[in-house]
């Protein structure tokens, strides 16, 4: 027995040691890209032609500061119309989808099942497959080249999943909370708001940070909506600055880098949250 | 006098057909739904009737359609090669993530398992690619993957092995898309990862445990245990890969536009430089619309055998 006990530990010493191993070098694949980026961010041109692999020490923030603070780079006007949209789009996907996932998890209606197979059927026409048909319509109702267009179909396309998300959330929340507050004389907008959305927060607090990082990151939305650079929103604005300044790559890193800095501070602060949305979404279904 | 009746008749009465509750019920599920399903019907549901019926004509997208072929569309698409191609290239992204990607997740998940130290450190760094935006990832890659070894990482790690050459990853017809799915794993493991993480997490650690006190090594414990109790989210993350590898478009389009001579085109990018580039819209509805089908299939096929009603569930 006291043989095997050290024996056992020094087996477990190495699995730990393994998988601490395994997991570290798979870290080191993943943050390769990012390292490069940041390190040519913060050189200067000639610094990265001459040592492209070297660590960017000291510093160069010209490149950074170039960004930010020349107009014709225009980092700021897209940097706003990203937060137009998605602050929009976040207010419209929450509050459309609570009203509707409420209505599926805690009323009945003749057509209920009807309806909400009309709204399953949207997670089958991802909007990649659906952007050429959705183009023509913008282009009936003269969405093009208007922030609307965008907010109004990104909204749209985030309808059917968040309903979903939202409505295993609501069926969760007891009934007889439902039955006391009609009893009491609570009409159903009233069990709705007062009760059952601040029960809800956590809930809608995830659907709103996927919301916001779904809204953030789409490029082909905007792409296909957006010609005028005014409009241009950030992951647009991105991919037009690769092309039109390709050549200088510290540049282009620093401005890929910029662009890519929100979205990790937000990750930071709302892991939890996106993670439960992702989470629910797919096993709850 | 009226005797007084008991509560759940009391309730009942209230919402009785008729009744002014009745009435507000029917006007609270009315107005609540309504803005979703406008939003829903105009954007998502009525543009897949549009491009029926644009699919049927030769429309270059100015005036209205006028020039009738029929199915042509349809027929030209299945004997374009390119197309072809196209498909080919979905399925090999859907095999290797099948065979790759979700084995790797899935590995990783049960590697940082239920409460090992750093966790959530591992979780966080693996999960950063899938919040990162696709424009991000696709300039990063293209980056790394620069043929030459003087700008592109790889290359410049390649070439320190004795004899081996610097490669044009994305410039080599048999190189572009082994190079664009590393990209993609890069990106989505993360996800697919958490979803593992997740299962593994709803499965009761005394089941394990009872299964290595009755001598049950670790691998009998991962095939005969783990495996079978993480079906549901095995079949979540295929559905979702799947689905994934058939509407790849972003990535591809910035790292290669479909190149070089087409051998990386994706059904979406097909779709995206019809309709939008070459502005020839009734073809390009046309290839939507086998996106379209090539879902509808997948999702119903695979719900048909799996019996799983979880991720597209009815009431």
């Amino acid at each position: 027995m006291e043989t095997y006990r050290p024996r056992m530990n020094w087996g477990k010493f190495a699995t730990r040691f393994l998988q601490y191993f395994i997991l570290s070098v798979i870290v080191v694949l993943v943050l390769v890209p990012i390292v490069i980026l940041i390190f040519g961010a913060l050189k200067t041109r000639g610094e990265l032609l001459s040592h492209p692999y070297a660590l960017p020490i000291p510093p160069r923030w010209e490149n950074i500061v170039a960004i930010l603070s020349k107009a014709s780079y225009s980092f700021w006007p897209m940097l706003r119309n990203s937060l137009v949209v998605m602050v929009a789009v976040t207010f419209g996907v929450v509050i459309l989808c609570s009203l509707a996932a409420f209505v599926f998890a805690r009323m009945d209606f003749r057509g209920k099942g009807l309806a909400f197979n009309l709204f399953t059927l949207g997670l089958m026409f991802p909007i990649n497959v659906a952007i050429l048909p959705v183009y023509f319509v913008l282009r009936q109702m003269h969405l093009i080249d208007s922030l609307w267009g965008v907010i109004l179909v990104q909204t749209a396309f985030q309808i059917s999943g968040n309903i979903m998300i939202l409505r295993g959330f609501f069926t969760a929340i007891p009934s007889e909370l439902q039955d006391a507050a009609y009893i009491d004389g609570c009409t159903a907008f009233d069990f709705f708001w007062r009760i059952l959305l601040p029960l809800a927060r956590p809930a809608l607090s995830a659907v709103a940070a996927l919301t916001m990082i779904m809204s953030w990151n789409d490029l082909l939305v905007p792409l296909i909506v957006l010609n005028k650079d005014k409009y241009w929103t950030l992951p647009l604005g991105t991919m037009q600055f690769q092309g039109q300044y390709g050549t200088d790559l510290s540049l282009v890193s620093a401005f890929v880098a910029l662009s890519a800095l929100p979205t990790i501070i937000f990750y930071l602060f709302a892991e939890r949250q996106i993670v439960s949305g992702l989470t629910a979404g797919a096993v709850k279904g | 006098m009226q005797s007084l009746p008991a509560i759940p008749d009391i309730f009942k009465l209230k919402r009785g057909s008729g009744s002014p509750q009745r009435f507000q019920d029917r006007l609270t599920i009315f107005l609540f739904l309504l803005p979703a399903i406008i939003l829903f019907l105009l954007f998502v549901i009525y543009p897949i009737f549009q491009s029926i019926y644009y699919s049927l004509f030769n429309w270059k997208g100015f005036g209205p359609a006028t020039d009738f072929v029929g199915l042509s569309n349809f027929k030209n698409i299945l004997s374009d090669k390119v197309f072809m191609i196209a498909i080919r290239n979905g399925l090999f992204i859907i095999a290797f993530s099948l065979c790759l990607q979700l084995p790797l997740s899935m590995l990783l998940a049960v590697l940082v398992g239920r409460n090992m130290p750093g966790r959530v450190f591992f979780r966080s760094i693996f999960f950063l690619p899938y919040v990162l935006s696709e424009v991000i990832s696709a300039l990063m890659w293209l980056f790394i993957l620069n043929p030459d070894p003087e700008r592109g990482f790889i290359n410049a790690l390649l070439i320190l092995i004795p004899g081996v050459k610097a490669q044009a990853w994305l410039g080599n017809t048999s190189l572009v898309m082994p190079a664009i799915f590393a990209a993609l794993t890069w990106k989505y493991f993360g996800y697919h990862m958490l979803l593992f993480m997740t299962g593994l997490q709803n499965i009761p650690a005394e089941i394990e445990e009872a299964a290595r006190m009755d001598g049950a090594n670790v691998f009998q414990n991962f095939f005969f245990i783990t495996l079978p109790l993480l079906g549901g989210t095995i079949r979540t993350s295929v559905y979702l890969s799947v689905l994934g590898s058939i509407q790849q478009f972003i990535l591809v389009w910035i790292m290669t536009k479909g190149g070089p001579v087409n051998a990386s085109e994706t059904m979406a990018t097909y779709m995206y430089r019809f309709g939008f580039v070459r502005f020839q819209l009734g073809y390009g509805s046309a290839v939507a619309i086998y996106m379209f089908l090539f879902c509808l299939m997948f999702s119903l096929i695979y719900q048909r055998l799996t019996r799983q009603p979880d991720y597209l569930t009815g009431l």
